[in-house]
């Protein structure tokens, strides 16, 4: 049994329909129609204790509703989920004091008043140990930075300290598992380097399982040795993120722009597309090298321009959520 | 226990920190207050008959009202809580290892005990000073006093238990315009905010009094000018309790009911 196991959950939101223009609202205020989104359809998967795992998908494909579920703020319609020998939305109050979550476009401290007082609170709230507390906050402090800002009303921190204090706040009870749900969002470089790093430390130090969603893939790839893809509510990949590389790297793609009409039969070329001004094709450098390409497509026709896709981490996902169709 | 302490001191906290606001709101209650006694002055004047409170218990009845609305009155909201409800900030109150319900009956309690010691002083001060007869005027006797005190915790209580219904319905309707207005207005004019309850129709007043509302500041009130018996006043703050006790357990349970239906907003 893994420290975390989850099966088959799925997860399924009823979405008002509503058609725009005035006449549709004014039906719609009558009878409501609704349709059924399911966020996330069938999903299992396993982490070990220690794991950072990098969680992604593009936009609405069901990342957050699982961090989520996972979490146990939402319930799923069905599955089994059992996470350090607890169901996390059958035994709540028990299993959130082990988790700490950190959603980056939200706030958990109190605008008003300085960082210091919300970690006050959340002493409280998970009954931490006075002797503990002071502990872990002043490591926190330290590894975070935050002297200089834990005493300003959080109104007046910018977003990078804010997020900073975000991340302590999160921390503060010494959560086996730590949920990061867009932690660099809105990020410049340098917070970014800061909150990686961290994360990077605090994994390595307290062995604290993390779970991280990003759309930033420096993020990932700085942080998740293993990746799970998600897409339309389904797991689509689930390993390494060096297979994918390597897996995809070999692959190139490269779009010609011609006039003339291309017929081309050769090993190594997977796929040819026909565009509005050309071609797109997608090779196995392994098998055709870019130079031997041109040289037999230059013999039958005019080439006006030509565009070699570069391999880096972002094109792979892009490709990724093409190849997925998602 | 000591969570829910600490939160309702950061909420007193931070509340305390909208000073002009509560600048604005002693001159509202003021002005208001000032035409209430107003119109009461004159209806008096007008020479009514079997009016069923003296003019000096109601100007004083008016003047209590203004001082402790921010405390007791029935259409203030949490506009925090409503907010975190709709953008999806709900979710790290639902991170929480704690009663959701008794989080969010304590940083309402605290919303209001701030609001009120901010606004409060200074107008029992200035309507004490006001000439006769616009003026607030001290209580009928001691005992009188004391079942004041102690009936106006068990209607703030009650007010709160009352006020935490609002954000666990939005948990559901997404937005606390339609429903939640509708049961507010209600709650206020059935409370006797607008025109206290002994003016109410006979059969209004029959109604009225099974209901909770009037049990939140109309009874106190009337307690300290007089206008109700000690007796009744024990009577009075028996059903207070019971109806604290029924709200603090339906709302643990439609609580309950819709975290398991919840939908959080926004990725």
């Amino acid at each position: 049994m893994s420290f975390i196991e989850i099966k088959q959950i799925s997860k399924t939101f009823k979405v008002a329909k509503k058609k725009s223009g005035l006449k549709e609202s004014i039906k719609s205020f009558f009878k409501r129609d609704f349709i059924e989104v399911k966020a996330v359809d069938d999903i299992s998967f396993s982490i070990e204790e220690g794991e950072i795992v990098g969680y992604i998908g593009p936009n609405g494909a069901g990342k957050s509703t699982t961090i989520k579920i996972l979490s146990g703020i939402l319930i799923p319609d069905s599955g089994e989920c059992q996470i350090d020998g607890m169901t996390p939305w059958k035994d709540r109050v028990r299993y959130v004091k082990k988790i700490g979550v950190v959603f980056g476009q939200r706030s958990q401290l109190w605008w008003d008043i300085p960082a210091e007082d919300t970690f006050d609170l959340l002493k409280d709230i998970y009954e931490i140990p006075e002797e503990e507390y002071q502990a872990t906050k002043e490591d926190l402090i330290n590894k975070l930075d935050l002297h200089d800002i834990i005493n300003i009303p959080v109104r007046q921190l910018s977003l990078g300290q804010r997020m900073r204090c975000e991340i302590a706040a999160s921390l503060l009870h010494n959560p086996k598992i730590l949920f990061l749900d867009e932690p660099t969002i809105g990020l410049d470089a340098v917070s970014k380097q800061v909150v990686r790093d961290f994360i990077k430390k605090l994994n390595k130090e307290k062995k604290t399982t993390v779970i991280l969603t990003s759309h930033d893939m420096a993020d990932i790839t700085a942080l998740a040795k293993r990746i799970i893809l998600i897409g339309k509510g389904h797991v689509l990949y689930d390993g390494s993120l060096k297979k994918l590389q390597i897996k995809y790297e070999t692959e190139k793609y490269v779009s010609i722009k011609t006039k003339d009409k291309l017929t081309i039969r050769k090993k190594g070329i997977k796929n040819k597309i026909k565009t509005k001004n050309g071609y797109d094709l997608v090779i196995n450098a392994n098998e055709i090298s870019i130079s031997e390409l041109l040289n037999v497509i230059s013999k039958k026709i005019t080439i006006e321009d030509i565009e070699i896709d570069h391999e880096n981490i972002d094109s792979i996902i892009v490709k990724l959520y093409k190849d997925y169709k998602i | 226990m000591k969570a829910y302490i600490t939160y309702f001191k950061l909420k007193f906290i931070s509340s305390l920190q909208y000073r002009s606001a509560a600048w604005a709101g002693i001159a509202t209650q003021f002005f208001f207050g000032f035409v209430y006694v107003m119109v009461y002055v004159a209806f008096y004047e007008s020479g009514g008959k079997n009016l069923p409170m003296e003019l000096s218990q109601i100007i004083t009845y008016l003047w209590l009202n203004q001082s402790l609305l921010a405390l007791v009155n029935q259409f203030s909201k949490d506009q925090e809580l409503f907010k975190i409800i709709r953008d999806g900030g709900v979710s790290y109150e639902l991170a929480r290892p704690k009663n959701l319900y008794f989080m969010w009956y304590f940083k309402i309690l605290g919303q209001r005990l701030a609001n009120v010691t901010l606004r409060f002083f200074p107008l029992i001060i200035i309507t004490t000073i006001l000439p006769y007869p616009f003026h607030l005027g001290g209580p009928a006797s001691l005992l009188h006093f004391l079942s004041f005190l102690l009936s106006l915790i068990l209607g703030t209580l009650l007010v709160v238990a009352l006020s935490v219904f609002y954000p666990i319905i939005t948990l559901i309707t997404m937005n606390e315009k339609g429903i939640v207005n509708l049961l507010m207005t209600i709650a206020s004019v059935l409370s006797g905010v607008s025109i206290p309850i002994p003016f109410f129709p006979k059969f209004l007043q029959i109604i009225s009094s099974f209901l909770p509302f009037q049990y939140i500041s109309d009874l106190p009130f009337r307690l300290y000018v007089g206008n109700i018996s000690l007796t009744d006043g024990v009577f009075g703050m028996c059903i207070q309790f019971i109806w604290i006790v029924i709200f603090i357990i339906l709302g643990n349970i439609i609580m309950r009911i819709n975290i398991k239906k919840i939908v959080v907003q926004g990725g």
